[in-house]
């Protein structure tokens, strides 16, 4: 049962500009790269990929528009509405793996760098545009031997994308598997260069939602849903998807140029 | 899979079990999709003349043994839903094209151009139970259901059904208004009209405070619904309401439905829930030395 739930916040971190966790307690098994539908009366109920697994369970908030900014002023002590844990999540690659995450797309794949026991076979690239938008650099370092970093504005790290950052990564060392969230545009390239370098990924995909339960159909992907038979799709499942990069559907179903 | 071959007014289905509206039907892959998956024929999302963006979230509860949603007929409009439709028809299976609207005139007009644009069949979603103007608010009123359908039925060659609603107590007059005004066939039930309160926050859960219930809770309702109709109406039945498995589907056929239609159960078996049926139906078939499905279709009404 992952049906509607009303659950209090006991804890609020600020982890970067206008990035926010907010942490609390829900007795459901949660695993890397699945989403909860997050509910604030009065304004929204919106998707937000889980960055906290255990039995504290944590989302964390970008603001973007009306629904993130009343996200982020929730305050310790106020309760919102969890539906879920909802999805396909990351599966645990046999061998080495590198967890790419760009943007809040970090959020989604950290649980993905900690499900490993042996922090030796895990190597993350995290990608951000600023050195401020750059989230949980000390929490992958904890989880991980091997962490780089990228800035599009060069203030940390590598300079440039983070998609250039792992075509290097992936040219020194073999992986037996990539695992990825972030903006499609970036996915888009990062799929590319998985090609290039033969390695198989997986990756996280978001689209317009509207049920979150696998029923109607809002937010397909070339005939498959992001909420049930996703997030979490295959690279040579993404790469015969015609709209992946492309065009997406908006409220009312028209297709619409990513 | 001979045996299981359906015949809906004319139009032929290779299996009684069909993609209910509503459920992915949205574009025409997901459609696609639900064909290439099993199903005997796919019926699209309710699509009206002009684009809707539906409701705000929350839009669905869940709860063990049902939902509540209440989308509010998002749909791109029947202009841009030809796209979808040449898809959807390319799989090979009947499209039964779903449409909704506020009018008369604009029933006939979306129906008309559903018909242009390759569907099989039209079904009048005269049941929606939480859109404002459209949906049940005309589908419990025998005359008004009578005078869409005639005047749908009256501009198009294809087949048309009526969805209807369990929301009211005179479903066998709907039903029989259905059948005067010439139509092809009806299709029961649509959500049963009810509310969720979050006790925590003291409100509807629901954007819109209203939605539909569906989901396995709703199939003795759906039943009813359906041996009521058969013992009253001549045009063929479609069942549709909380199928999860073989057997529900089946029960569905002895009540008096000639095929069924599946929705929630997409939600936790997604689209293998087609083949899971069929192959339970043809092996009850087998076990019980019946050739044809449409040998079963109402025989509960035999024992009563």
């Amino acid at each position: 049962m992952n049906g509607n739930e009303v659950v209090r916040v006991i804890d609020k971190v600020s982890e970067g500009r206008g990035i926010t966790t907010l942490r609390f307690e829900l007795d459901r098994t949660v695993r890397p790269g699945q989403f909860f539908m997050v509910w604030v009366p009065g304004v929204d109920e919106v998707p937000m990929s889980a960055s906290y697994i255990g039995k504290l369970k944590g989302i964390t908030v970008r603001e973007v528009g009306e629904a993130t900014k009343a996200l982020s002023s929730v305050k310790v002590g106020e309760m919102i509405g969890i539906r879920g844990p909802y999805g396909r999540g990351f599966m645990q690659p046999a061998g080495r793996y590198l967890v790419v995450g760009g943007g809040t797309g970090i959020a989604a794949v950290l649980p993905a760098i900690e499900m490993s026991k042996d922090r030796s076979i895990v190597d993350v690239a995290l990608g951000a545009r600023t050195s401020s938008e750059l989230i949980f650099e000390e929490r992958a370092r904890k989880a991980s031997d091997h962490v780089m970093v990228s800035t599009d504005d060069g203030s940390k790290g590598h300079h440039g994308t983070v998609v250039s950052l792992v075509d290097e990564m992936l040219s020194k060392r073999s992986y037996s598997q990539l695992i990825a969230c972030g903006p499609e545009k970036m996915l888009f390239y990062l799929l590319e260069v998985c090609k290039k370098h033969g390695v198989e990924s997986q990756m996280s995909l978001e689209r317009f939602m509207k049920c979150g339960s696998g029923l109607c159909g809002s937010c397909v992907i070339d005939g498959r849903r992001v909420c049930a038979d996703g997030p979490v799709f295959l690279g040579r499942e993404i790469d015969e998807m015609k709209e992946f990069g492309r065009s997406k559907r908006d409220e009312a179903g028209r297709s619409v140029p990513l | 899979m001979k045996g299981l071959r359906t015949v809906l007014a004319g139009v032929t289905l290779g299996n009684p079990t069909m993609l209910a509206s509503g459920m992915m039907g949205e574009t025409g892959a997901s459609l696609a999709k639900a064909a290439m998956s099993g199903a005997g024929a796919v019926v699209t999302k309710s699509v009206g003349l002009e684009p809707r963006e539906g409701y705000k979230n929350p839009t669905l509860y869940e709860a063990d043994g049902y939902y509540i949603n209440a989308m509010g007929l998002p749909n791109p409009g029947i202009r841009l839903f030809k796209e979808e439709m040449r898809e959807a028809v390319s799989s090979g299976v009947p499209v039964f094209g779903s449409v909704f609207a506020s009018s008369i005139k604009d029933f006939v007009t979306v129906a008309s151009n559903m018909e242009e644009i390759g569907a099989s069949a039209i079904e009048l979603n005269l049941s929606c139970p939480h859109a404002k103007g459209y949906g049940m608010e005309m589908g419990i009123d025998p005359e008004m259901v009578h005078d869409i359908v005639r005047e749908v039925k009256g501009s198009l060659k294809v087949p048309v059904f009526a969805k209807l609603t369990p929301n009211t107590h005179s479903l066998i007059e709907v039903g029989q208004a259905v059948e005067r005004a010439g139509g092809d066939g009806v299709v029961a039930i649509n959500t049963v009209k009810a509310i969720a309160i979050s006790v925590e926050f003291r409100r509807p859960v629901l954007s819109n405070i209203y939605g539909g219930l569906s989901g396995p809770a709703v199939k003795p309702i759906g039943l009813r619904s359906v041996y009521d109709l058969y013992d009253n109406i001549d045009i063929p039945i479609i069942g549709v309401g909380g199928i999860d498995d073989w057997r529900d589907a089946m029960e569905y056929i002895m009540a008096g439905a000639k095929a069924v239609q599946i929705g929630s159960a997409i939600g936790k078996k997604g689209m293998t829930v087609f083949s899971e049926i069929t192959s339970g139906m043809l092996r009850y078939m087998e076990h019980n030395d019946v050739r044809e499905i449409s040998d079963l279709v109402g025989v509960a009404h035999e024992r009563k």
